[in-house]
């Protein structure tokens, strides 16, 4: 009973494992929720006016900025995005002429911050925005390093509870029907809030209209495989601090194949290290026989050797001895012999 | 070393007054450091979220604990006997090390009471460091069971010391798994960034790179602080580890000398497999080439040498060669070509308190190592316990 | 199991893989226990010379 259950659990495990391959990350292509929100940004209507920080700053119960919203000149010096300012407009100079920007963040469709956070602090919501859970939060800024557009901002004044700091799309109010903060105050309507897929539209159709006054290019399309937050603009983007250099590979895609490894190596690893193990242990048993063997050998032949010796000594003794006896038997012959003669020499002419 | 004077005489030898000093000035940073938060003590901003105490503290300081898994793999699990001797002191270099990794985290996470988060109720499987977190925290365990059994031998608690080393074949097999993985995986951590790390620092390799490159750090740690053992802790080795040292220092010699040639290889082809030959000629290409020739190749040469003509001081400049050049190229991949593009003056330069509070950390780490080394059973069989492993 | 994102997609995979990860090492290390627990008798011949 209990091998035919093993091997019906193996079949379930085969089974589930079939299915499973029809999502695999490998040819699966991933849409990202179908109606989620975005914001086109459109550099050309921008005039640098600031309401949208402004705006953000209330709608977020930020604290008050040193610099009022309405001074314009602050706008000469290049900013980036703090803890207590979730967008920031920045003004360029090209070709003599200004030209603003409004940086925020764009709410990628693959969230660098998401793939990077090690709590998994980081949601992509269905209404498009990427939202950060301060509760969970470590602290390890990883998010930070991750982010290409240089985003998530720190609390690095807060000694207990410092938090990461981001835009949040506004998600509570587009939730309840409402405008982001920043889109609702903007007088020129530079930014345009609506469905992802409406707005890449309406991009394109403005790109169509006026071939000549816009790049022919939606920012945020496909870059870092794609942003909520997109834009379109009559210079060249660089020329207004967008990096074009980021490419279009989505940020999980740049681990998701050295992770995959990880498993691989710990399923392999130990059946290689216990197999070193193993012949590192037959190697010694191997040695420790042969050079039983050896011993062996060599006490039998040292046996054999003595054995050969103590003979030949014996041999030896023996011959000497009977030598010595031959000799002895040779003198006491040799003597009775020379007694015998003598005796037998009585007419000796000498004496008459 | 006299027995007969008072304590506190040969107590504050120059360098223990030293490592007092630091100790005071670390204990007042560390108070600032929790009282007013992390902009009080560094330059960290939020374009360079990360500064030394990750790029040197947490980076460095686990590649140099490296010795560790390497010295135990060549006895235990591929039959190495004659460097026994060296493995106790790897072992504990290794504890000692990541033990401290994690100290210095706590100073550098923003929310350092919760460190056990990704581990229990908030993992984040997609990220690499949740992997760094995860085989960190195993593998400061296999290696406080690994260093256990000197300090029960000391204790005479023979049942724990017995249990503690019958795990010995399975712990040194994981702990080879997870060196493989974290040392691999704080490389990981950078494949993210592609856009902040400079193409000739930033591969597909990076993880392959930063584990290979842990082997000669650890074996190079392992015979520079053998050497420095030998110097001024002779009295506290026994036969063994005399005999065996000048073994151990050529051996690991010859294996260092290996493992940076491979690896020296690796990185070419990391920058043919990118086609970034272009950048050498710029002033990053010439910094690049300083890494390599002079911190990979040269000290790869010069182990090389040192095992052939079984010079062993020749062996030992090569590893503090070798120990910088890891330090180099992780300081590289993390601080220097991070953020290579921004304006000069966006860039990070650690804040003198960063400095000290890291000096802090490794001389209270190098203090713990002397006390160790002085007063366990790791440079010398314990009289009780002898032949006993 | 549908899943929207990639980002998903691996928080799922990956968290899967980590648990059989767990399971397989505690696995290899009965299974081997198991494959060598008569192993007592290191010298007796049982291979053939």
């Amino acid at each position: 009973m209990k091998r035919r259950k093993f091997i019906g659990m193996l079949a379930g495990a085969g089974a589930c494992m079939a299915a499973s391959t029809a999502t695999a990350g490998g040819t699966h292509h991933f849409t990202g929720y179908p109606e989620s929100f975005g914001v086109l940004f459109d550099s050309t209507k921008c005039i640098g006016c600031r309401k949208c920080e402004a705006a953000c700053n209330k709608v977020n119960e930020l604290p008050a900025q040193p610099v009022p919203f309405d001074d314009l000149t602050v706008l000469d010096t290049r900013r980036r995005t703090h803890h207590d300012t979730f967008t920031v407009v920045n003004k360029y100079s090209v070709n003599d002429k200004p030209v603003y920007r409004k940086q925020q963040c764009n709410h990628c469709l693959e969230p660098a911050c998401a793939s990077a956070c090690f709590v998994g602090a980081f949601v992509k919501d269905k209404t498009g925005a990427v939202s950060h859970d301060a509760s969970k939060c470590v602290g390890c800024r990883y998010c930070m390093i991750a982010c290409p557009f240089e985003i998530p901002t720190y609390e690095y004044h807060d000694p207990i509870t410092p938090r990461v700091r981001k835009c949040t799309m506004c998600q509570p109010r587009i939730e309840e029907g409402k405008l982001p903060g920043c889109v609702e105050e903007c007088p020129k309507g530079a930014l345009v809030f609506g469905r992802r897929e409406d707005l890449l539209n309406i991009a394109r159709e403005r790109i169509r209209k006026h071939p000549n006054v816009y790049i022919n290019h939606i920012y945020g399309e496909r870059e870092m495989g794609g942003t909520s937050w997109v834009y379109i603009s009559g210079v060249p983007f660089e020329k207004i601090g967008m990096r074009e250099d980021l490419g279009v590979t989505a940020a999980p895609e740049l681990t998701s194949g050295a992770l995959s490894l990880v498993p691989a190596i710990v399923g392999l690893w130990p059946m290689f290290l216990t197999g070193a193990y193993a012949l590192t242990k037959r190697r010694e048993k191997i040695a420790e026989e042969e050079q039983h063997h050896a011993v062996a050998e060599a006490v039998a032949e040292a046996q054999a050797e003595a054995a050969k010796k103590t003979k030949a000594a014996m041999d030896k003794a023996e011959r000497e001895k009977q030598a010595a006896v031959d000799r002895e038997v040779k003198k006491a012959l040799k003597e009775a012999e020379e007694a015998r003669l003598k005796a037998q020499t009585p007419a000796d002419p000498s004496e008459q | 070393m006299s027995h007969h004077t008072t304590p506190s005489k040969t107590l504050w030898t120059p360098a223990n007054i030293l490592t007092a000093v630091i100790l005071a000035i670390g204990l007042i940073l560390t108070v600032k450091r929790f009282t007013m938060g992390l902009g009080s003590v560094t330059n960290l901003t939020d374009d360079n979220p990360w500064g030394i105490w990750i790029g040197f503290d947490l980076l460095c300081g686990v590649a140099l604990a490296a010795g560790g898994y390497t010295t135990s793999a060549a006895v235990y699990l591929f039959g190495m006997k004659k460097y026994h001797s060296a493995v106790r002191p790897a072992i504990t270099t290794a504890f000692l090390g990541y033990a401290f990794v994690v100290f210095a985290l706590l100073y550098d996470l923003g929310r350092y009471y919760r460190l056990p988060y990704p581990l229990t109720i908030y993992p984040g499987p997609t990220s690499f460091l949740f992997e760094v977190g995860l085989c960190v925290a195993l593998y400061l365990t296999v290696l406080a069971i690994e260093f256990s059994p000197a300090l029960w031998e000391t204790l005479r608690w023979k049942k724990l010391r017995f249990w503690a080393h019958s795990l010995t074949l399975v712990l040194t097999i994981f702990g080879v798994v997870l060196s493989t993985l974290h040392q691999s995986s704080l490389g990981g951590l950078y494949l993210l960034a592609p856009s902040k790390l400079h193409p000739l620092w930033y591969s597909p390799y990076l993880a392959l790179f930063f584990f290979i490159s842990s082997i000669p750090a650890g074996l190079s740690m392992v015979i520079f602080e053998g050497r420095l053992s030998h110097k001024f802790l002779h009295h506290k080795m026994d036969q063994t580890h005399i005999d065996e040292a000048p073994g151990v220092t050529l051996g690991f010699a010859k294996a260092a000398a290996v493992v940076l040639f491979t690896y020296f290889n690796l990185k070419w082809i990391g920058v043919a497999l990118d086609n970034n030959w272009h950048y050498l000629s710029t002033g990053w290409g010439t910094w690049f080439l300083v890494e390599m020739l002079g911190f990979v190749l040269l000290p790869c040469l010069m182990y090389a040498v040192a095992a052939r003509e079984k010079n062993q001081k020749l062996a030992f400049w090569a590893s503090i060669v070798t120990v910088l050049g890891i330090v180099l190229n992780r300081l590289n991949i993390s601080l220097v070509a991070f953020n290579w593009q921004l304006p000069t003056e966006l860039r990070y330069v650690p804040s003198w308190e960063e400095i000290m509070i890291t000096v802090f950390i490794v001389t209270l780490e190098i203090t713990v190592l002397r006390i160790c080394l002085n007063k366990l059973p790791i440079l010398h069989e314990h009289p009780e316990f002898k032949g006993a492993h | 199991m549908e899943f929207m994102t990639l980002h998903d997609f691996m928080f799922w995979t990956k968290g899967m893989a980590y648990i059989g990860m767990g399971v397989g090492l505690v696995a290899f290390v009965a299974f081997w226990l198991f494959l060598s627990e008569r192993d007592e008798d290191k010298f007796a011949d049982t291979e053939e010379e």
